[in-house]
């Protein structure tokens, strides 16, 4: 699904990485780790295809196949989870998207605070919204920075269900992999 | 058909979030009344009507600058861009949808802008209303491309303005020129003007998104 060979990034005369090898395929996960700033984030957005590499050979699946969820949650936060969710399954083409939302929204303990705005959310239920976004389209490959953020104890239980599930490949950027280490096919050590 | 229903899509967002902000639009609405009333009373009673209208195309230039330089303020707060971009509709559709709401914004502004200058100065003929509608496509074409390219800088609040106004010298000739009576080829111009730069804009979009 992915291969990337002797990935590197600079921005200027700045190197963020260099020499990277990726392989995740279907099934798989593979957990980069590293301090903050090591270069994490980075990579996660060049597996997203939203970041070219300076150096090197990447091969990515297309890119309607791909969920990226980045540090931030990735919704509008004066609309409610509906219309976020509704303009996404729009944008992602999900067929049936009405189901599939009410059915997301449902499992992440939202569907009851379907018609209220993001704003008014913890930062934990805005991670769970993240996580309904980057599900809605049921991609192959699932990018994942620090997704465990602000989650509680019923959110977590949640991320690891997704993270279990082997029918797709699965990229996850922590600096804290107890959690996920477990589940781990493959890993990246950011110095 | 899925092209216009993403673009609908993404503009309707746009509405409600301002809708609901209710942010924009207000103050595009004071700033053009505000400056109206400023240039009312800082030229000598009497002025010529012909510069009377190029105050009117310095407000309205001024008011669509500030409706841009919000334009892109939700996607760089949530950095919705990133969500935005892998979506697998067409990029362009991203910025026609933006480019619409704020269309939509500035005529709203001009309603109410257009009868005040009207009050304060004097009356608007039918080129002067075809060549504030023909400027607008053009100020919403290209200035909702250069607010997308100016949202990834640091200063971007200096950016947009410096990008954009020197792209707009030709939409304020064309439109004082069509305002002060050689109407004809300046509206031609005006549309001229949008043609080009709006599939300039519409074709550029993609590459402005896409980081290096």
């Amino acid at each position: 699904m992915i291969r990337g060979r002797d990935l590197a990034k600079r921005y200027g005369e700045r190197r963020i990485f260099a020499g990277v090898d990726v392989d995740l395929e279907r099934g798989g996960l593979l957990l980069v780790t590293g301090p903050n700033g090591s270069g994490k984030t980075t990579l996660l957005r060049m597996l997203a295809g939203l970041v070219a590499p300076s150096a090197g050979e990447l091969a990515l699946p297309p890119r309607e196949t791909i969920g990226f969820l980045g540090h931030d949650p990735l919704v509008y936060r004066e609309l409610t989870p509906l219309e976020n969710l509704t303009l996404f399954g729009r944008l992602y083409r999900v067929p049936e998207h009405r189901e599939r939302i009410g059915m997301l929204l449902e499992r992440f303990g939202l569907w009851e605070k379907r018609h209220e705005r993001v704003s008014t959310f913890s930062r934990g239920m805005q991670q769970r919204l993240g996580l309904c976004r980057v599900l809605l389209h049921e991609p192959a490959l699932l990018l994942l920075d620090e997704p465990a953020n602000a989650l509680d104890a019923d959110g977590l239980e949640l991320l690891q269900a997704v993270l279990e599930d082997r029918q797709r490949a699965v990229a996850v950027a922590t600096h804290d992999s107890r959690s996920v280490e477990h589940l781990a096919t493959g890993r990246l050590a950011f110095t | 058909m899925t092209y216009i229903a993403d673009v609908s899509a993404l503009a309707r967002k746009d509405l409600l979030l301002e809708l609901r902000a209710k942010e924009t639009l207000p103050s595009m609405l004071v700033f053009v009344i505000a400056t109206l009333t400023i240039f009312h009373f800082a030229v000598p009673h009497g002025t010529r009507h012909v510069a009377a209208l190029g105050l009117l195309w310095v407000a309205l230039l001024f008011t669509a600058l500030l409706a841009l330089t919000r334009a892109f303020v939700a996607e760089r707060e949530e950095r919705l861009f990133d969500a935005l971009v892998l979506a697998p509709c067409d990029r362009s559709a991203i910025w026609l949808g933006k480019a619409l709401a704020v269309l939509a914004f500035l005529v709203a502004a001009e309603v109410v802008a257009l009868p005040a200058f009207a009050a304060f100065f004097s009356g608007i003929d039918a080129h002067t209303v075809a060549a504030v509608a023909l400027a607008d496509v053009g100020i919403c074409a290209v200035g909702t491309l250069l607010g997308a390219m100016a949202v990834a800088g640091r200063a971007r609040e200096l950016l947009l303005p410096l990008l954009f106004l020197p792209l707009a010298v030709p939409i304020v000739v064309g439109g004082v020129g069509a305002s002060a009576g050689a109407g004809g080829r300046y509206l031609l111009f005006l549309a001229f003007y949008d043609a080009v730069f709006g599939v300039l804009s519409w074709a550029a979009f993609e590459y402005v998104v896409a980081e290096t």
